[in-house]
């Protein structure tokens, strides 16, 4: 097969996990309460954060900064759920209501960290160290094939996670709760489950998988910023809603489709549409098929 | 009018307000009166910054390139917004709440994209089509925006064009379309039941508050005197948000308050100048929570202080009568 060709299946398959870790973080809070947490993608900034600190000044191995920084954006999110989501929830205040108030945690989370940036690093920007991952690229001559262990970890630990997450939902009793609750939560609480508890578990789980893919996305981009949550919040977006919105499979798929166009849109019609081309696939498929591609009807979500 | 503004700067200008600042406030309070309008028919748009961008950049070309006066350039501007919003409205208004928000998220990220990318596009197609031959062509400049504009909006063109609106506002409301208004956005099947037109009356509303932000543009564009697509982003579209919300949507006075606080206040705390952004953030949230109704909403305070002397006096809730 042609080298080129199967160069890009790698470079979309890394950025593809990113973005379906990212989506399922999304996914999994909407699927569970319905509600849209734009504050997702200042955890996933979180995650770089903390995974810069603990790597950068602590000089921890990287697969200690990965749990610190899953750990640490796991606590972040259920405190936004504490403070921005179940005040509103208890009132029972509109989706919208929730949704403006998780824009407002997202502001105050990434102005938090800019503030620590700048005392941590004099400036709002800050490289991971030099040593963490190999430089050395792995070349396979046969294929033709160059790829940075940067990216074989990205997309071995995107798997990992994802199988598990995948055997979590599925299999454990935590797992059903989640989709007891996610299908009715009245019924679910009737019937003895703590619904509480399980949005604090959904939230957890979510925040963790958005910081995991932060740390992952500063290991292939190297930099890390407090504003590198934006854009990846409106592709996170059009990966949930491609896939169909509170699908787990359908947030996975959606990602992967994503970074397909874009590095696909890189090579055709140069990198300065590749985002536009994005917004208008996102655009139309919510006019055509609002559902997304493994989207059911509402009432049998999750 | 020289000098009703210039009795107003002498009150504000010794806590920080200069008129730079009371411009600013003044445009974003027209910002919070286009957001204002989506809200109260219960539509969460936020292609108002997208707007905006159409109306700055159209504007803007007119006046620099043209050499239109102010006025005309408004007009021009504000009609093509109209234009735009009619197409996109038809089909994106058919979904609703966080449907709605997502397209409408799009709808910014691809008007900021296309001004980013016009300059190459009309290259590649002079290029292609017309053999023009060129190496570059500059009409609004990519990333690096229309520089050099004017800076032709006065405080007073602020202060007339805002007191017409509040006037028309407080004229709609009342109005038969107005009422129309509330009835979708507190139940649209019982409101096409009453023999509303829901369909004309959201694409009305929507193509109106585009009007509205394409407006504002057009005076923002002629007083930061430069234009680019970063001005538009999503920050943009969560700030003209925050108006409205800050402010409140049960009367017309909320988005202008709302408008005026969240733009003064940096400049008043400005020695917190580092704190500025937690400090809108935190806003935003505790007003969402704590306020519904926002800052101009006289139900919700007496509900606050209620609750607040409640919890005090340690005496037992009391059934609250009505809702907010």
């Amino acid at each position: 097969m042609d080298g080129i060709l199967l160069q890009q299946i790698v470079n979309v398959i890394s950025l593809g996990s990113i973005y379906a870790l990212f989506a399922l973080g999304y996914s999994l809070v909407f699927s569970v309460l319905g509600v849209l947490n734009l504050a997702h993608s200042a955890l996933f900034m979180w995650g770089a954060f903390i995974g810069l600190l603990v790597t950068d000044r602590l000089e921890m191995p990287l697969w200690v900064g990965l749990i610190a920084a899953m750990i640490v954006t796991g606590l972040l999110s259920v405190l936004l759920e504490l403070i921005a989501f179940r005040p509103l929830r208890k009132r029972g205040a509109a989706r919208i209501a929730q949704l403006i108030s998780s824009i407002g945690a997202a502001i105050l989370l990434v102005n938090i960290a800019q503030l620590l940036f700048i005392r941590v690093y004099n400036r709002v920007e800050a490289a991971y160290p030099r040593g963490l991952v190999p430089r050395q690229p792995i070349i396979i001559e046969e294929l033709g094939l160059r790829i940075t262990p940067a990216r074989l970890i990205v997309v071995i630990a995107a798997l990992v996670v994802m199988i598990l997450l995948q055997y979590l939902v599925t299999r454990t009793s935590l797992g059903q709760q989640m989709r007891a609750v996610a299908f009715n939560q009245r019924t679910a609480s009737l019937l003895g489950i703590n619904v509480n508890y399980i949005f604090l578990m959904t939230f957890f789980l979510a925040g963790a998988l958005g910081g995991l893919a932060g740390v992952l996305y500063a290991l292939i981009t190297n930099v890390v910023d407090p504003f590198i949550g934006q854009n990846i919040a409106l592709i996170g977006l059009t990966a949930i809603v491609l896939g169909g919105m509170g699908s787990i499979n359908g947030a996975v798929l959606g990602g992967f489709i994503v970074a397909g166009i874009q590095i696909i849109s890189i090579d055709t019609v140069g990198s300065s549409y590749r985002d536009a081309l994005v917004f208008l696939l996102l655009f139309a498929i919510l006019l055509i098929r609002p559902q997304g591609i493994l989207g059911q009807p509402e009432s049998t979500r999750a | 009018m020289d000098f009703l503004i210039e009795a107003i700067l002498s009150v504000v200008r010794p806590i920080g307000i200069t008129e730079p600042v009371l411009q600013f406030m003044l445009v974003n309070a027209i910002l919070g009166i286009s957001m204002y309008l989506l809200l109260r028919t219960g539509m969460f748009s936020l292609a108002n910054a997208g707007f905006m961008a159409i109306g700055a950049y159209v504007s803007v070309l007119l006046t620099k390139e043209l050499d239109f006066a102010l006025g005309a350039a408004l007009v021009v501007a504000v009609i093509v917004c109209a234009l735009i919003a009619l197409p996109i409205g038809l089909p994106v208004l058919r979904l609703r709440d966080i449907y709605l928000a997502i397209a409408t998220i799009g709808f910014g990220e691809v008007v900021r994209i296309f001004f980013l990318n016009v300059d190459n596009m009309i290259l590649s197609y002079l290029n292609t089509f017309q053999d023009a031959g060129l190496r570059r062509y500059e009409l609004v400049g990519g990333g690096r925006g229309v520089r050099n504009v004017e800076r032709l909006t006065e405080t007073w063109h602020l202060i007339v064009f805002l007191i017409v609106i509040i006037f028309l506002l407080t004229r709609l409301q009342r109005s038969r379309f107005g009422r129309a208004m509330v009835a979708v956005r507190q139940d649209e099947r019982v409101a096409a039941n009453m023999g509303i037109n829901v369909v004309y009356v959201k694409n009305m509303v929507f193509v109106l508050s585009a009007m509205l932000a394409g407006a504002a543009g057009v005076f923002n564009g002629h007083l930061t005197r430069i234009v680019t697509p970063e001005m538009f982003g999503f920050d943009r579209a969560v700030d003209i948000l925050a108006y409205a919300v800050l402010g409140g949507t049960s009367v017309w006075a909320g988005p202008i308050v709302g408008g005026f606080v969240l733009t003064a206040l940096p400049e008043v705390l400005r020695r917190f100048n580092e704190y500025r952004g937690v400090f809108n953030g935190l806003v935003l949230l505790l007003v969402i929570v704590y306020l519904p109704g926002g800052l101009i909403n006289p139900q919700g305070w007496r509900k606050l202080w209620a609750s607040a002397r409640r919890r005090l006096t340690g005496q037992p809730a009391q059934p609250e009568a009505g809702g907010g």
